[in-house]
């Protein structure tokens, strides 16, 4: 079937006015999209042990934050609650990880997560599959803290110990009927995970997940 | 005028390229099956295949057959938009079997092996742990060469051939579509440098490239099928490449409200996502308006339903579904809950499975010169079955979602707690049952459609002899 191309009377209906528009707002849109990234890009790059030690917030820290305390606290200025990095705190016994040290705990973690698939069952920052609880502020979750039910179970008194065992044998430490597999997880890297959780809770996601244990639901005590 | 076309070499690669997407289409459904019901029944196939595993391969298989479909699908319409042999069909049919073979391989490690030690090598060889991206890296650089291949052969044939509105934006199109893949080819330790530059890929792929490859297709079809103006179908294409990319682009921001990205994505991101599905409704305009000119009048019975489906459904799953959650004050209770595995069902299937389904039927009646193609009553239990059980099941999740968004959300504060809490609420339990019924409805209706696709061109030939 082939007409041969006719200019028609109006702009409107002009296949050269559109296809000239199509390719103006992409290109616009396109340069909008790389600028914005640029500024993004900057400003989440990840922070380093000097920020930590002069307060400076990033939105996303330094791995160094495995030596400090995290909470997320509500913030009038924000209207949402965000993560705050207060004291030295020990981590597997130690606060003064040294940033090479904390950050090859990160990238052990990180790796780990990738390898094991652990995005197919949980969501990390939201995304992901919805099989799992999402891991986000898993450091901070009330099941995980003193009295909590899985320091309970793994027999410790520490997030990072309580996190670490589990993992190693999460088959084993079921706290419901919908149970975690054994992904043959060693102890380095449980530790690993443990830094990766631990810094993903410090990063600033604009009040995701919003009231995060405002209620507290921990009925199953 | 007769519909029978010249034995181009091109359409018979398409053609293998369709027949691997239906067997991967498969494999995605029974993997599903399988991980929905490990929902209801934690403990099948527990440590031996688990539910990440069956997930990884449903959800891979997902993009690779649309993958093939769509590259099939261009090199069905290459000969006869230019009206030439595509250029380098030799080594696009290398390049098939080379992937085919890798697309094993992946598939098999993903079942065999499964998961890897926390290495970098784990990420080369055995599965890069993204989803969607799940394949190692080694496959990813394969998958890069034989894209480049495939791009190769449609830019010769076009530059050589005769050049047409539909080919000008295939070729635009093609480019931006692979490009954009290498922006998930690296690793790095920082989860929300990570999650941004993955996005690139997903959200451009779906609500971008991949949009605008099925306009492509639309005005393709159109013109095939009912014979609708080509000047006119170019035209809606040149417009429906603007709506697209001016909100698609920038609608980006809707995933960038709480991965550690700044607070400026929460009006960027409401702002041109809200708008994205203006071209859906466009497209659906636009398809509902050429058939009434037309009068109903088709040569091809089945992939004119699956347009129909398509318009429908692509306008519903990513309109409609992905304006539901797309306003901040919304997507933070419904984030990452069911609600989104409702509306990530409906959009895939509603604006890509259709469609491409539509074009192998269009492949098939050409393939075999057949002047009229109507629905044998298979094809049509094939569509209805599929389409009830994915809207079947879409509407079970979005309640299950609903349930999470009130109960997990808002009502626990998002707890370890509160998701478990939520999870066995009796509303939300009732919606993973539904799910996993109307599965088994696309199933069936699945098989139905693999029995039509193979028997139809021989039906179709011997009611005209008769
Ligand atoms: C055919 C086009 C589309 C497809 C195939 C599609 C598919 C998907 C999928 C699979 C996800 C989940 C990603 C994940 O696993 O994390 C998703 C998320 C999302 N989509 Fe779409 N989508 C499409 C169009 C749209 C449109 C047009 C809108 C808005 C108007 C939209 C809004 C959203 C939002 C807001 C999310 C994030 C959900 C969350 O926060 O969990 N989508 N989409
Ligand atoms: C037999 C039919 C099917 C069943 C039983 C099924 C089941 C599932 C299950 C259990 C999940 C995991 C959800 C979770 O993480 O909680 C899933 C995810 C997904 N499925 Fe299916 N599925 C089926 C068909 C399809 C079809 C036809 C499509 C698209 C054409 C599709 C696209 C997807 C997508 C995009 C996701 C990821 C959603 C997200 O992350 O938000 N599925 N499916
Ligand atoms: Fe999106």
């Amino acid at each position: 079937m082939s007409e041969d191309y006719k200019e028609p009377e109006s702009v409107w209906t002009s296949n050269r006015f559109w296809s000239r528009s199509a390719g103006w707002v992409t290109g616009f849109s396109a340069v909008l999209l790389i600028l914005l990234t640029m500024d993004t890009l900057d400003q989440i790059t990840i922070g380093s042990a000097k920020d930590l030690e002069n307060k400076v917030t990033k939105r996303v820290p330094s791995a160094s934050v495995i030596n400090y305390k995290v909470t997320y606290e509500y913030s009038d200025v924000r209207g949402h609650e965000v993560p705050v990095i207060g004291e030295k705190e020990l981590f597997f016994g130690r606060s003064d990880y040294s940033e090479a040290e904390a950050n090859a705990l990160l990238d052990k973690g990180k790796l780990t997560s990738q390898a094991k698939n652990c995005m197919n069952c949980h969501t990390l920052l939201g995304n992901g599959a919805y099989y799992a609880p999402d891991l986000t502020k898993a450091w901070l979750d009330p099941a995980w803290q003193a009295g909590g039910v899985m320091q309970g179970m793994t027999g410790t008194t520490s997030v990072d110990e309580a996190m670490s065992v589990f993992l190693q044998n999460p088959d084993k430490y079921a706290s419901h009927a919908r149970r975690m597999p054994n992904l043959g997880i060693t102890p380095e890297e449980a530790k690993g995970l443990v830094a990766f959780l631990k810094q993903m809770s410090s990063i600033d996601t604009n009040g995701f997940p919003r009231n995060f244990n405002k209620i507290q639901g921990s009925t199953q005590k | 005028m007769s519909i029978a076309t010249p034995k181009y070499l091109s359409q018979s690669l398409a053609m293998k390229y369709f027949f691997v997407a239906v067997v991967l289409f498969g494999a995605q459904l029974v993997m599903g099956l399988i991980a929905a019901y490990q929902f209801i029944d934690p403990e099948f196939l527990f440590n031996v295949f688990n539910f990440s595993t069956a997930r990884m391969v449903h959800i891979n298989a997902l993009v690779v057959w649309m993958l093939y479909a769509m590259i099939g699908s261009a090199y069905w319409m290459l000969p006869e938009e230019t009206g030439i042999e595509t250029v380098g069909i030799k080594l696009g049919t290398l390049g098939f079997y080379v992937l085919t073979l890798a697309v094993t391989v992946v598939v098999l490690v993903y079942i065999l092996v499964q998961v890897g030690p926390g290495t970098e090598a784990s990420i080369w060889l055995i599965n890069e742990g993204r989803e969607y991206l799940e394949a190692p890296r080694w496959a990813d650089i394969g998958i890069t060469v034989v894209v480049l291949i495939f791009v190769y052969n449609v830019f010769a044939t076009v530059m050589k051939g005769k050049r047409t509105g539909i080919t000008t934006v295939l070729m635009a199109d093609l480019i931006a579509l692979a490009g954009l893949y290498l922006a998930g080819m690296f690793y790095t330790s920082n989860i929300t440098m990570d999650q941004f530059w993955w996005w690139w890929v997903i959200h451009l792929w779906v609500e971008a490239t991949w949009e605008v490859f099925v306009g492509v297709l639309i005005a393709y079809g159109l013109i095939k099928v009912m014979h609708a103006n080509r000047q006119i179908v170019e035209m809606w294409l040149w417009i429906e490449v603007t709506m697209l990319f001016g909100s698609g682009i920038l609608g980006m921001g809707h995933h960038y409200f709480w991965i550690g990205t700044p607070e400026y994505w929460w009006e960027i991101g409401a702002l041109f996502s809200a708008l994205e599905p203006v071209p859906l409704v466009g497209m659906l305009v636009h398809v509902i308006y050429d058939m009434g000119k037309h009068n109903g009048k088709v040569n091809n019975g089945p992939a004119f339903n699956w347009f129909i489906v398509n318009a429908f459904g692509n306008f519903l799953g990513a309109g409609v579904w992905g304006f539901m959650h797309t306003l901040p004050q919304i997507n933070i209770y419904t984030h990452g809950s069911q609600f989104t595995a409702g509306h990530g069902h409906l959009a895939f299937y509603g604006a890509y499975a259709t469609i491409l389904i539509g074009m192998m039927y269009v492949a098939i009646q050409r393939r075999n010169g057949i002047e009229e193609m109507r629905s044998t009553s298979t094809s049509k239990w094939a569509v209805s079955l599929i389409t009830i059980g994915v809207l079947g099941m879409t509407v079970a999740l979005t309640l299950s979602g609903y349930v999470q968004a009130f109960v997990e959300r808002a009502e626990y504060g998002a707890t370890w707690d509160g998701y478990f809490i939520a999870q066995g609420a009796t509303w939300f339990t009732q919606g993973i049952d539904w799910r996993l019924a109307m599965g088994v409805v696309t199933f069936i209706g699945f098989l139905l459609l693999v029995k039509d696709l193979l028997t139809i061109a021989k039906r179709s030939k011997a009611l005209a002899n008769s």
